[in-house]
């Protein structure tokens, strides 16, 4: 059976306020890191479909309906077609 | 009067919320597991604390996904009285019952220990028993409380009186000081501090009972005849 | 590592590759005599974990038989997943501690979370609600950034798992020394309420019952954990983070809830966690008590990765699980509870009467083993003992004596001393009060829970100055069981009981074992003098980094019972005006102090001296003026002498004190002279109270400057704002962590 992988990255909207991004940007310059100029923290997922859907609009749908909050997150993502099980 | 305490796997706070209404109260109160059909038999409904599906996700993400919370939206239509309390509050947020969404604390650490606050709005179901202004002491215990919305949705709340608690000094870097807001209708609550940890002097504060009184007494107001 | 099933036993034996899984020479040929042939690869693992220091105490046992566990109000004594105790009105309480050391040094987070779990588990096991969680920890010092990483993640591990599942963190303690800077101790204790009719045990009994796996799926984790913690840490240990599980506390929440349900149905016939060597401890465990056997099919085992052989199903610690066994034929009374809570509950075997441990898979027998072998018959050491040269060293020193100049500053700096400094830090991150019972929540005495509908509540506390253990073990052990229980009575409380979490090095070394030897006998003499009978415990050894030892910590968690609401006792002062006492005289001892510590760096000499019976005499005084009604505060005087407990006692509310010292100053400020309380009484009790108590002496009052003063001779010593001293001490802590280093 054919299958589709969806790979989902979700990050905070600019202008929310991403405190672990932050605390880990600190990080990175106290470590040395002086070049990190902004660290933005966010969440990646791992979708496996079945190949006989609509992928891009039931992602669509899923990443309003639960995954990603609009108020506070943006949300994107890539197909990859056509991967054997 | 009869109250509804949902409980969904890794509520906490169902059997806190249950005494509040019952033992301290005095009211009728009953545990509902979140796969019962239908809500309709409740004065009043009470989304408690905890980590529903261990608030993985999202705080609240994937309990507002649940059959329970349309019925309990259809229940909050036609005016039955809401309270979420912390997860709660949270899950109301994500099901879109109150605006604006939760952050992790500014710290990004879990916090739990008694925060003043301040009643900004006494004229609801929920905190009629409040004088406007008055301080009072209820427990915090949450991770994400950090309450934000767009200033779009900021100024609606304000004009609309709809900022019922604010913290007098703001431990989660919560917008405006935020710790709990009403819905425009004035019948469903969200606050992120336990008033159902609050209702003995013996464990620290009996501040919280007021907030249960003033539902029952809104409620014999409007039921019961003569009260 | 070693997983391959097609290793033949032949191997095995030939390449000595039972030693890469713990097991001695001596011990495989134990094993071949008992089972008559070479074991298989899963015999031979299985035998390693049940074995091992953590599931058999096979170097610990012949010391831990000394513990006095019996008294009238023991329901259930060591042996089950906690001890159990009589607390009236059909009521018991169940508790026990255990260690994470190992896996929270290689992965803090994970290795604290699930400690905290797995001993939640072992409470809700026995049918009792999990009400309360403490924690014993021990950490190097906060200079290091591994310290500081270390300590952080396993605050955050604890809060992580304890605030989702429900269970508050009520108390526990913190130290700081470097002997934990490579080994850091993780001990934590749950504490469950009960009817006694809902009392379960882990047996297997009723010949052709059903053997139901609930919970969580197995997977390859942990393989090999109740190994890995029975070793000395080494380099090698990082590359073992295999070994270290992964917690789910919401599947936890579920299994509580639905374990507790569970127990109503008379169906059940006995219950066990899935903890240390999972599901081959659980299920020989279980058959051993009840003296039967068990058949499992391995096939039936829920899985979470593909193609486990049965050694890993066996070896796993997957979190998160439990054994039930079940009458037969009413399998699914108890699948459907487990379901309403969206778990998995299968059928995997049944009880046999051959008393053997058979596991089948893919057909085949994987293992057959005497089930009393396992969880009975493991080898007993009597390792050598030998008293340390650093002892003997102690013991010829003159006492120590400090030169003190300035004592309020001595008193500043003892306050931001780590171990002495406050540990809101740590405690605001632990949800202390869900389930609205604690009316005392962390950072007192002793942590205190009422009981739901009745006039009575609990107290409990973890304790253990592992300095004067380290200085002198017979003596330190006495103390920890004295101060825990010195803690429960200030709080207004009657010890019951204590369960142990013993902490050490590595017990092939004699000067270890010596160690051990000596403490629990310390320990013993202390409980029996108490009446504060041993319940549960644990054991972990081999604490050592880099061949350097812990100092021998055998931590004591102790519960109290308040006969009534009304003599829960806070532990700072209540109002202007009160009478302050010191009972029992202060005599200048230091060894093993905090004092020692600030101005030396290091720990030598004696360890304070301690008299059991005029232990038990005070305390049982005092318990009786808090009971009358004759007490307003009380706070024991431990790290930090009387200067430390004074200014504690004024940082809750708005008050000062004025005292009067006019013996040795030092020794009266700064001595840790054992078996003394702090106490104030309000002026019309003070005759009854001086009439109860004969060793106290007043030292004067509360009052409402907002200041600690101290005079000598109308002279003032020392003169400090309360305000000041605690912006010190809650500093300290928070202050160190955001230095870089």
């Amino acid at each position: 059976m054919k299958m589709k992988k969806v790979k989902i990255y979700i990050t905070l909207k600019q202008g929310v306020l991403d405190p672990q991004g932050k605390a880990v940007q600190d990080s990175l310059n106290t470590l040395g890191y002086s070049e990190v100029l902004n660290a933005r923290v966010g969440k990646y997922m791992e979708l496996t479909l079945d190949d006989s859907v609509d992928v891009e609009k039931q992602v669509e749908d899923m990443c309003a309906k639960l995954l990603a909050n609009p108020v506070i997150e943006d949300y994107q993502y890539t197909v990859e077609e056509g991967i054997a099980q | 009067m009869k109250f509804a305490v949902i409980v969904f796997p890794g509520s906490n706070c169902d059997r806190d919320m249950y005494y509040a209404a019952k033992d301290a109260l005095g009211a009728e109160a009953e545990l509902v597991w979140y796969q019962t059909a239908n809500l309709e038999n409740y004065d009043a409904i009470l989304i408690p604390g905890g980590f529903s599906y261990g608030d993985y996700l999202r705080t609240g993400a994937i309990a507002s996904t649940s059959h329970i919370v349309n019925e309990i939206k259809q229940q909050a239509e036609r005016g039955t009285p809401v309270l979420g309390v912390c997860n709660g509050f949270q899950i109301l947020l994500e099901a879109g019952l109150l605006p604006g969404a939760m952050l992790r604390n500014k710290n990004l650490k879990f916090m739990c220990h008694f925060e003043e606050l301040i009643v900004e709005n006494s004229n609801t179901m929920f905190t009629s028993a409040y004088e406007s202004k008055q301080m009072i002491s209820l427990p915090i215990a949450h991770g994400e409380g950090n309450y934000y919305c767009d200033d779009a949705t900021l100024d609606q709340l304000k004009e609309n009186n709809q900022i019922v608690f604010t913290y007098a000094s703001n431990p989660n870097g919560s917008i405006n000081d935020i710790a709990g807001i009403i819905n425009e209708a004035g019948n469903v609550l969200g606050m992120m501090p336990h008033p159902e940890r609050a209702v003995e002097s013996l464990l620290g504060s009996a501040d919280g009972l007021e907030l249960f009184k003033s539902v029952l007494n809104n409620w014999r107001e409007t039921y019961v005849a003569g009260a | 590592m070693l997983q391959a099933p097609e290793i033949s036993p032949e191997l095995i034996e030939k390449d000595g590759l039972y030693r890469e899984m713990g097991i001695t020479d001596e011990e495989f040929q134990l094993v071949k005599k008992i089972l008559g042939r070479l074991p298989n690869f899963t015999e031979t693992g299985i035998f390693s974990v049940m074995w091992s220091e953590h599931c058999s105490y096979k170097t610990s046992k012949p010391v831990l038989k000394k513990f006095p566990t019996k008294a009238p109000h023991v329901i259930q004594g060591p042996g089950e997943g906690a001890g159990v105790i009589d607390i009236g009105d059909g009521q018991a309480v169940v508790f026990k501690i255990e260690s994470h050391n190992h896996p929270s040094a290689v992965e803090p987070y994970q290795g604290a979370a699930t400690g905290v779990g797995g001993i939640i588990r072992d409470v809700f096991s026995m049918g009792a609600r999990p009400i309360a969680i403490l924690n014993s920890l021990r950490f190097g010092n906060l200079t290091s950034g591994r310290v500081k990483y270390l300590f952080e993640e396993v605050v955050n591990g604890i809060a992580g798992y304890g605030n989702c599942v429900g269970v508050p963190t009520v108390g526990g303690e913190v130290q700081f020394d470097n002997c934990y800077e490579g080994n850091p101790l993780v001990n934590a204790m749950c504490v469950g309420l009960i009817d006694q009719k809902d009392i379960q045990k882990g047996i297997a009994a009723g010949i052709g019952n059903t053997v139901i796996y609930a919970g969580a799926r197995t997977g390859r984790d942990g393989i090999h954990g109740a190994t890995f913690a029975s070793e000395d840490l080494s380099e090698e240990s990082e590359s073992k983070r295999p070994s270290v599980q992964v917690g789910d506390p919401f599947m936890e929440k579920l299994l509580i809830e639905a374990c507790l349900e569970v127990i109503h149905c008379d169906a059940l016939v006995g219950m066990q966690d899935m903890g240390a060597a999972g599901l081959t401890s659980s299920a020989s465990e279980m058959a051993s008590k009840a003296g039967t056997g068990m058949e499992m099919d391995l096939d039936l085992v829920p899985q979470r990765e593909l193609d486990m052989t049965p050694y890993e199903m066996m070896l796993s610690e997957s979190q998160e699980r439990m054994l039930l066994v079940v009458e037969k034929g009413r399998e699914q009374e108890i699948i459907d509870v487990f379901q309403k809570y969206g778990l998995e509950a299968v059928a995997v075997g049944r009880v046999t009467d051959d008393k053997r441990f058979r596991l089948l898979h893919k057909g085949e027998v994987a293992a057959d083993i005497p089930v009393d072998s396992l969880a009975e018959d493991a080898p007993v050491y009597h390792k050598p003992s030998k008293v340390p040269t650093y002892f003997e060293e102690f013991q010829t020193m003159e006492d120590y004596y400090p030169e003190v100049l300035d004592f309020s500053e001595t008193l500043k700096a003892l306050l931001q001393q780590t171990t002495i400094a406050s540990k809101q830090w740590v405690y605001d991150q632990y949800d202390s009060m869900v389930q609205t019972n604690t009316v005392v929540t962390p950072g007192s005495d002793a942590a205190v829970l009422r009981v739901r509908g009745f006039d009575k509540a609990l107290a409990m506390t973890t304790d253990c100055n592992s300095r004067y253990i380290y200085l002198d073990p017979e003596t330190g052990g006495k103390i920890a069981v004295a101060e825990a229980a010195r803690n429960i009575v200030c709080s207004g409380a009657k010890p019951l009981a204590l369960t142990d979490g013993l902490n050490f090095g590595n017990p092939d070394k004699p000067e270890v074992f010596w160690q051990i030897e000596k403490s629990v006998d310390g320990m013993c003499e202390a409980s029996l003098k108490l009446q504060t009978p041993v319940i549960s415990g644990n054991v972990s050894l081999y604490n050592e980094s880099g061949n350097q030892a812990i100092y021998p910590t055998p931590v004591v968690g102790m519960v109290g019972l308040h006969e009534s609401l009304d003599h829960i006792t806070p532990s700072f002062f209540q109002s202007k005006g009160d009478a302050i006492y010191v009972i029992g005289e202060t005599n200048p001892e230091f060894g093993g102090s905090e004092l020692q510590n600030l101005l030396e760096n290091d720990y030598f000499g004696k360890a304070p001296k301690i008299d059991l019976e005029v232990e038990a005499k005070r305390q049982n005084q005092l318990l009786k003026a808090i009971q009358s009604g004759l007490v307003a505060s009380a706070h024991d005087l431990s790290e930090g002498g009387l200067a430390v407990a004074l200014a504690e006692s004024l940082f809750s509310n708005q008050l000062g004190c004025e005292v009067e010292v006019n013996g040795d100053v030092t020794s009266d400020l700064f001595s840790e002279t054992q078996s003394r309380f702090l106490v104030s009484v309000k002026e019309e009790n003070q005759t009854a109270f001086e009439a109860l108590l004969e060793d106290a002496k007043s030292i004067g009052y509360v009052t409402d400057s907002g200041k600690l003063s101290v005079s000598q001779s109308s002279k003032t010593i020392i003169e400090e704002p309360a305000e000041s001293l605690k912006a010190l001490w809650k500093g300290a802590i928070p202050c160190l962590l955001k230095s870089k280093g």
